[in-house]
């Protein structure tokens, strides 16, 4: 692969569908409501249920009890067994994922129009009735502790994990969502039936349907499916501030190539600038191979198979962010590279032709994100969560080609911080040490 | 459990009249150049999307030796100049036009693609088609891009100690195939790497007889004949293609076994591969029934009989697995692996895993988890039609691994007609230990610490 494929989330409510596309809102007699798309040509809907809060409304002294929950809320419900669940759900060869993270519990399921019916009701009884055994909990929780353990040896996610403790220490986004070897151990029953009532609630939900089904259809559904759900869960987290200073902490890890995870505080998602910052880390470091981290970093000097960076606006803090791996030898280059970079773009700002290349692609590449149905309901949830209007597709592109130079300059010196510019590299790396 | 039947032939009746969609295969059609290029078009009109892929029939596996790696080097080359670009113009049009385009490298092809808005598929093609025989290669360019492929080494595999003993282990199943060196190459050999390699496999292989043009979306197949035709059709095929005949595998005469300590392990496992025959044109049969063998025995965790033996019943693994992927071009392997719980040794791992593919040997199959596998796959091709994307690697894969078009359309009937007997008979032709490299990845075991 020429270049490598990054897991972004923070940019994901920028994948929109075109103007074409003709979203319903629907509210089902029982007052629910989802944001529809309809589209009978391949006999299969997908759907999309988000609970805002996510892992982030763990209790505490329970961290990780949401994500044990998440794991096991799927492994028996009602009169079956997780066995007896998995055959009926494979019989029905419907799918239902399961995920949690930092701001969101989310579930995305397809199913099959033949079999709709079905389907749902085994989902339903997954989300209304779900057994969590003591012999699947404890289950799940051995799959748990063994990916925390993994994640423990992992140079990049012990790069991020660092960074996040740095930043938000006890709030929920200063810690991983899995949990720790303790607290995930010490979790029993009651901790999973609390953290199965604290997130799976009528206040909080967003849904998105895309498919082969009609509005009054999807109205029943939304009733049948989620109607019998509390109406309110545990109260949401609170905001809280980004707490790094420059500099770098250095962590260790024997391994032939450091991993540098790189950022401050970044900007709100309704902040009036946002799309000025958005445009303006096009240019920086999007991924692209254009971007000038990429061309600086790369291109020029051949120190990395991959940099970029992103603005992350999370629902109670915001981070500007990037990456970086590079050979131990080589690595305080790349740093000083991109802190370079980080310098000359807040005093600097773009050229008038990055600024038209960025605003060419992202206008371009905007009415290509819709490019299936499970993509498209994903889209819709993303969009409420973020309280988009339901016609945001339509003016999303003027946005972006109403950014200016002076904008992006306004919002470059404003937003990178050169001097708060915090790494945490982990590694052998030559030549950098710990700043504190 | 009468329960559990019971409820498996309540949900199972309901499929009886189970209908499927008009097939994949009214949305194919195909055509061939002059100039021996195949292609391969796929409809799907619900977005103005096109995807164009253009893969060629040469991977890491038809490299010289002693060069491993070049077939993945010069993928990353071909984003440099050509007579008529400069380095980097290529992607900074796609992007210009709204695009994304990325390239992959394997053992049996190397491929490139665009995914852009459906208007702009000609001038995909025409950049396309320049680079296919137009590159321009500075010595500079060699410096840092291989600079670039040694950390992208360094990230993938070197960084990653599950990857390195993957390494290993497929070094020990293929002994004389080049299927046993990895495709970024083995690093002393990426090191020294040169312009001249790399040319040298581009000249030989980056041809329009030796690649298959597959565009998907929103097209109409009469004027993606016409735009190939006008792009790709003046390009001059290679003389005396090489023939893909690569070495095979002798016998193997002794059994294979490896372990693999590195202190950045969290998680020991056992993990054993055997030989087993790919996909053939016209003969796909014993594939679909290795195809099958793994679902049945270690697909889905809840259950398979890997999962319901190992992880449900009696815990003694956190994660159980058998897979098996059989398009390729020579020998493939099929595969099995167990992640025990802490209270388990590897060794004890490794014998209770055995025991259950043995019980499952003479027990056969539970015709209603095959029933359910089967309705899995037979639904997979509805869900498959949302991701055009998708459809065009699989018949890229294809394609490029020694099949046909019509070899991708039985396949779906072909795994259908599979019988508990054919999959009790792929077991005991694949499980033999003759054939096999068991390998154990751990922690270093500690000096005058027995080992558990």
């Amino acid at each position: 692969m020429i270049r490598f494929l990054m897991a972004f989330t923070a940019a994901a409510f920028f994948m929109q569908p075109a103007s074409a596309i003709d979203i319903k809102e629907v509210t089902s007699p029982g007052g629910i409501t989802a944001w529809l798309v309809e589209e009978p040509s391949i006999p299969f809907t997908a759907l999309e249920i988000r609970f805002k809060g996510g892992a982030s409304v763990d209790r505490e002294g329970k961290r990780g009890a949401i994500n044990l929950m998440t794991g096991t809320i799927e492994e028996g419900a009602g009169d079956l067994d997780a066995t007896q669940f998995a055959a009926a759900r494979e019989a029905l060869a419907a799918s239902y994922g399961f995920n949690v993270h930092d701001d969101a519990l989310t579930i995305s399921a397809q199913f099959l129009t033949e079999n709709r019916e079905e389907a749902l009701a085994l989902l339903r009884k997954a989300l209304i009735e779900p057994r969590f055994d003591e012999a699947a909990i404890d289950r799940v929780r051995a799959q748990v502790l063994s990916g925390i353990r993994s994640s423990a040896q992992d140079p990049a996610t012990i790069a991020q994990e660092t960074f996040m403790l740095k930043a938000f220490g006890d709030h929920p986004y200063g810690s991983a969502v899995e949990g720790t070897i303790d607290s995930v151990t010490a979790l029993t029953r009651d901790d999973i039936v609390t953290a199965y009532k604290d997130v799976l609630a009528l206040d909080r939900i967003y849904v998105g349907a895309v498919g082969d089904i009609t509005a009054a259809e999807l109205g029943e559904v939304l009733d049948t499916l989620l109607g019998d759900l509390p109406e309110t869960g545990a109260p949401l987290p609170q905001d809280i501030d980004v707490a790094l200073d420059g500099g770098q902490t250095i962590v260790p890890f024997t391994t032939p190539q450091s991993v540098a995870v790189f950022g401050h505080e970044g900007l709100e998602r309704d902040d009036p600038d946002f799309f000025a910052a958005f445009v303006m880390n096009q240019v920086l470091g999007a991924g692209g191979f254009g971007s000038r981290l990429m061309e600086e970093v790369r291109e020029k000097r051949g120190l990395t198979y991959g940099v970029y960076s992103y603005l992350a606006p999370k629902d109670y803090a915001e981070l500007m962010l990037g990456q970086v791996a590079s050979s131990n030898d080589r690595i305080a280059q790349a740093i000083e590279v991109i802190r370079a970079e980080w310098a000359k773009l807040a005093t600097e700002g773009v050229t008038e032709q990055e600024l038209e290349d960025a605003k060419k692609y992202l206008t371009g590449a905007y009415p290509l994100r819709f490019d299936g149905n499970s993509t498209i309901a994903n889209i819709l949830a993303g969009m409420q969560m973020d309280d988009l209007p339901i016609d945001y597709a339509d003016t999303r592109n003027d946005k972006v080609n109403a950014v200016t130079q002076e904008d992006v300059k306004r919002v470059a010196a404003r937003l990178m911080q050169p001097d708060a510019l915090h790494f945490v590299v982990v590694g052998q790396p030559d030549g950098i040490e710990n700043s504190n | 459990m009468l329960r559990h039947s019971l409820i498996a032939r309540f949900v199972l009746g309901a499929f009886a009249t189970f209908a499927l969609p008009a097939t994949a295969a009214e949305n194919v059609t195909t055509f061939t150049l002059e100039n021996g290029l195949e292609a391969v078009v796929i409809e799907d009109h619900r977005a103005p999307v096109v995807v164009h892929m253009l893969w060629y029939k040469a991977g890491s596996a038809d490299e010289k030796p002693g060069v491993s790696g070049v077939a993945h080097f010069l993928e990353h080359l071909l984003f440099k100049a050509t007579d008529n670009m400069e380095a980097g113009e290529f992607s900074a049009t796609v992007e210009a036009n709204g695009g994304s385009d990325n390239a992959f490298t394997s053992f049996d092809y190397t491929g490139y693609f665009q995914r852009v808005a459906a208007d702009r598929l000609g001038l995909m093609m025409q950049m396309e088609a320049d680079r296919m025989r137009n590159i321009k290669l500075t010595e500079e360019d060699i410096v840092t891009e291989r600079d670039v492929i040694l950390e992208e080494r360094n990230q993938r595999t070197d960084s990653e100690p599950g990857n390195l003993f993957s390494e290993q282990r497929i070094a020990a199943q293929y002994m004389n195939h080049p299927y046993g060196i990895p495709i970024i190459g083995w690093r002393h050999e990426m090191e020294q790497l040169s312009r001249e390699d790399a040319l040298e496999f581009y000249e030989t292989y980056y041809a329009p007889n030796a690649a298959i043009l597959v565009v998907a979306g929103d097209v109409d197949p009469a004027e993606v004949e016409a735009l190939a035709k006008e792009h790709y059709g003046p390009l001059k095929p290679t003389i005396g293609l090489p023939e893909r005949v690569r070495p095979q595998e002798p016998p193997q005469l002794a059994e294979r076994r490896l372990t693999y300590e590195d202190p950045r392990v969290a998680q020991p496992y056992v993990i054993r591969t055997y030989l087993a025959p790919e996909r053939d044109s016209g003969d796909q049969e014993t594939a679909a029934a290795l195809t099958l063998l793994a679902d049945v025995l270690g697909g889905s965790s809840a259950t398979s009989v890997f999962g319901r033996e190992l992880e449900l019943a009696n815990r003694k693994a956190v994660y159980t697995s058998a897979f098996y992927n059989g398009t390729n071009y020579d020998d493939a392997m099929f595969g099995v692996v167990i992640v025990p719980t802490p209270e388990l040794s590897l060794e004890e791992a490794e014998a209770e895993m055995d025991a259950v593919i043995a019980q499952f040997i003479e027990d056969g199959v539970d015709a209603e988890q095959l029933a359910r596998v089967k309705t899995q796959i037979r639904a997979a091709q509805i869900y498959a039609n949302d991701n055009v994307g998708g459809l065009a690697r699989r018949y890229g894969t294809a394609l490029t691994s020694g099949l046909t078009v019509q070899d991708v359309q039985d396949w779906p009937d072909i795994l259908q007609a599979v019988t508990e007997e054919d999959i009790i008979a792929a077991a005991k032709m694949v499980f033999a230990r003759d054939n096999a490299v068991t390998g154990w990845f751990q922690k270093p075991s500690v000096e005058g610490e027995v080992t558990q």
